[in-house]
């Protein structure tokens, strides 16, 4: 099948965040083509991602904004709760979204059910070709476009090419584009628990010696857990039989919500932070992991993605409709420019999170003791803390304020 | 009339000092930084008004499919590929040949079809929906006659678009002691304050050859946004959109 496809934009991984970055700009108008090295069909299934995401407000409302929102709904759990607590110490953060209005802080969801609707989605539009499972095996930004083939001969030109292709993102290293990281000598260790009591909508953060554990609000009876673990300890937690690994996990969980059962299989990642030197090239942009990597802690790895989502749609949806040209230098340099210091900001917060409290000395156990509470007293600076970590801070794309392209 | 060798609206100074830059045109951080930045509100308002006067969508992805566009002094293309993009049949000319060569290489890298000429307006023979002359006014030598040779290219009834920059003393401190001297945004030498064109006077050249002024629309920069926006404003650079009798 030798194939001449030109498109506006090639994206380079169609997965949580080229997914929907798909589904924003066909749905403007922008002809894009995606291309993944896995199987969509099989990347919806437990077995491929059993992680659960926290959805924030604004990038709930862009979900929404460019239809993917009602296929996810049905598998949301919103979080109307967030209690933090540090180890043993009885001083904890109880967030409330009673206090910042109506609406909840976020969704929890399954992966799965994200890739699911972006599936089902770019299947009904017909300004997106998808090409899946299959690799680039060449690609060439030149001065007037980008051409690239697969192996069976299928060639793409087009304007831009994004890299949407994650963390270890090719696509970026072919590109010659360094990233500052540092290991965090963590693992998260991931599971779906089922239990007999309700969550009443409630996270939970618990900050324990090794990392952040959380208990993430699945709908019915069911949370996500995301366990963080000393890296050397993670495979021997992972390798115990289903009894021991239950026990372990219960002597974390606690009995708050009755009768546990875990549901699934058990998965790991080990944890790092990362930052693309650089958010452009010659007619190529980063989104996504591909362009920072941070700590679960704060669940904003996939929400500052899909900001970057609404931030370039809408650069280049108002560039096509000037006519200009998509990869051209002063486009791409809007979008960079937008979204650098957002994501260093919140890639800061987590890191500083994280080395507060994944630290035992004394002095500092005192210093965010109090420092939670201060934080819980001061009403202004909770809220301001709130609305940020819910991205409604800052100059907003469109597609954030729930706004269509 | 037509005269192919000795074009009688660039004045062959301007022509080789433009020439010298050709090569930067497209660059997005080289000489012409200034003009790729003050396009989006300069397209926009185009745009607006196209859409308007043809009652097109602007939101269509070419909202323009059908409609002749004559460039006058398109340079290296920065707005003739634009409208190229959004529909229209583009004719670009330019009285500087290394700027048509620039042009059309350019295009023909980006897939785009456009026909390049090097010409002034007198020469052409055909009509067109739409004429536009950008940010060239300022660097003729005779404005009227350059304004009539302009508005005959043009069919009754259709659309006209002129920039310039303002005889104003903000636009003499922005656009030659700013732009050219302290940012070093453009050469040195590139305007000559006492060409540029007040409002007032570009209308009453307009009207003198049948073409009706509808709306002008100044721009200025927002140095915390690094970008050019539309304001209401004519003190340094403008564009005016107009319509000819018909
Ligand atoms: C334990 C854990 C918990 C998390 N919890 C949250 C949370 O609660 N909330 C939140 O917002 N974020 C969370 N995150 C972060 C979130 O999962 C990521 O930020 C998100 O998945 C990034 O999506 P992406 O599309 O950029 O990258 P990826 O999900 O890595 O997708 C990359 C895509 O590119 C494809 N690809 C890779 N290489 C190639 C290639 N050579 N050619 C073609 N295609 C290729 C892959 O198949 C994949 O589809 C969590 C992360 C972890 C590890």
């Amino acid at each position: 099948m030798k194939e001449d496809i030109r498109i506006d934009v090639l994206i380079v991984g169609g997965g949580l965040i080229g997914g929907p970055l798909a589904v924003a700009l066909a749905s403007a108008g922008i002809s894009v083509a995606v291309v993944d090295s896995e199987n969509p069909n099989l990347a919806v299934d437990q077995a491929f991602d059993g992680r659960a995401s926290a959805i924030a407000l604004a990038p709930q409302r862009a979900l929404a904004a460019i239809g993917l929102w009602p296929a996810i709904a049905p598998s949301a759990a919103a979080i109307e709760q967030i209690r933090v607590s540090d180890g043993h110490s009885p001083l904890f953060l109880h967030y409330d979204h009673q206090a910042i209005g109506d609406e909840p802080f976020g969704w929890i969801v399954e992966n799965r059910a994200i890739r699911k609707a972006i599936r089902d989605r770019l299947a009904e539009l017909p300004r997106v070709r998808i090409f899946a499972p299959a690799r680039l095996t060449s690609l060439e930004r030149q001065a007037g476009g980008v051409v690239a083939h697969l192996a069976d001969g299928t060639r793409f030109s087009a304007a831009l090419v994004v890299a949407a292709d994650g963390r270890a993102s090719p696509t970026r290293e072919g590109a010659g584009i360094g990233v500052t990281k540092w290991a965090y000598d963590q693992t998260a260790i991931v599971c779906t628990v089922a239990h007999s009591r309700s969550h009443r909508n409630t996270a939970h953060e618990h900050f324990l010696p090794a990392g952040p554990f959380a208990i993430l609000p699945l709908p019915g009876n069911r949370s996500s857990v995301v366990w963080t673990e000393k890296s050397h300890l993670a495979p021997a937690i992972l390798k115990q039989d289903d009894d021991a690994f239950l026990a372990e996990l219960s002597s974390r969980f606690g009995d708050f919500l009755g009768d546990i059962a875990i549901e699934g299989p058990r998965f790991s990642y080990p944890l790092s932070l990362q930052f693309a030197n650089a958010y452009s090239a010659h007619r190529l942009v980063l989104v996504g992991d591909a362009a920072h990597g941070m700590h679960p802690v704060a669940g904003q790895g996939m929400n500052m993605g899909l900001r970057d989502v609404a931030a370039l749609a809408e650069v280049l949806v108002d560039a096509k409709r000037l006519g200009l040209d998509l990869g051209h230098g002063s486009v791409l340099a809007r979008y960079a420019r937008w979204r650098r210091f957002d994501n260093l900001l919140m890639l800061g917060l987590t890191d500083a999170l994280v080395r507060l409290f994944s630290n035992e000395r004394p002095a500092l156990r005192v210093a965010r003791d109090f420092g939670l509470a201060a934080v819980n007293r001061a009403g202004p600076l909770k809220r301001f803390f709130m609305r940020h970590a819910m991205g409604l801070v800052g100059e907003l794309p469109r597609l954030l304020k729930g706004q269509a392209l | 009339m037509a005269s192919t060798t000795t074009p009688t609206t660039a004045s062959p100074e301007e022509i080789a000092r433009f020439q010298a830059m050709a090569d930067a045109w497209w660059d997005a951080e080289g000489d012409f930084k200034p003009l790729h930045q003050l396009n989006p509100p300069r397209l926009a308002f185009l745009r607006d008004h196209l859409a308007e006067h043809f009652s097109r969508d602007a939101t269509a992805p070419r909202p323009f499919e059908g409609l002749s566009l004559l460039d006058v002094g398109c340079g290296g293309g920065l707005l003739s590929e634009p409208m190229a993009r959004l529909g229209f049949a583009v004719t670009a000319i330019d009285a500087g040949e290394k700027n048509i060569g620039v042009a059309r290489l350019h295009a023909e890298q980006g897939g785009l079809d456009i026909d390049y000429r090097c010409a002034t307006p007198e020469t052409l023979d055909r009509q067109f929906d739409v004429v536009m002359t950008m940010e060239v006014i300022e660097h003729v030598p005779d404005a009227d006659a350059f304004l009539s040779a302009v508005g005959d290219r043009l069919k009754p009834g259709g659309a006209f678009f002129g920039a310039t920059l303002n005889r104003t003393p903000q636009s003499f401190a922005l656009a030659i002691v700013g732009a050219e001297y302290i940012l070093r945004w453009l050469p040195r030498g590139t305007h000559d304050w006492r060409k540029f064109v007040r409002p007032s006077e570009f209308a009453a050249a307009l009207r003198r050859v049948g073409i009706a002024p509808k709306s002008f629309e100044g721009v200025r920069y927002a140095p915390l946004r690094e970008r050019w926006e539309r304001c209401a404003s004519l003190e340094v650079n403008y564009a005016v959109y107009g319509v000819r009798a018909g």
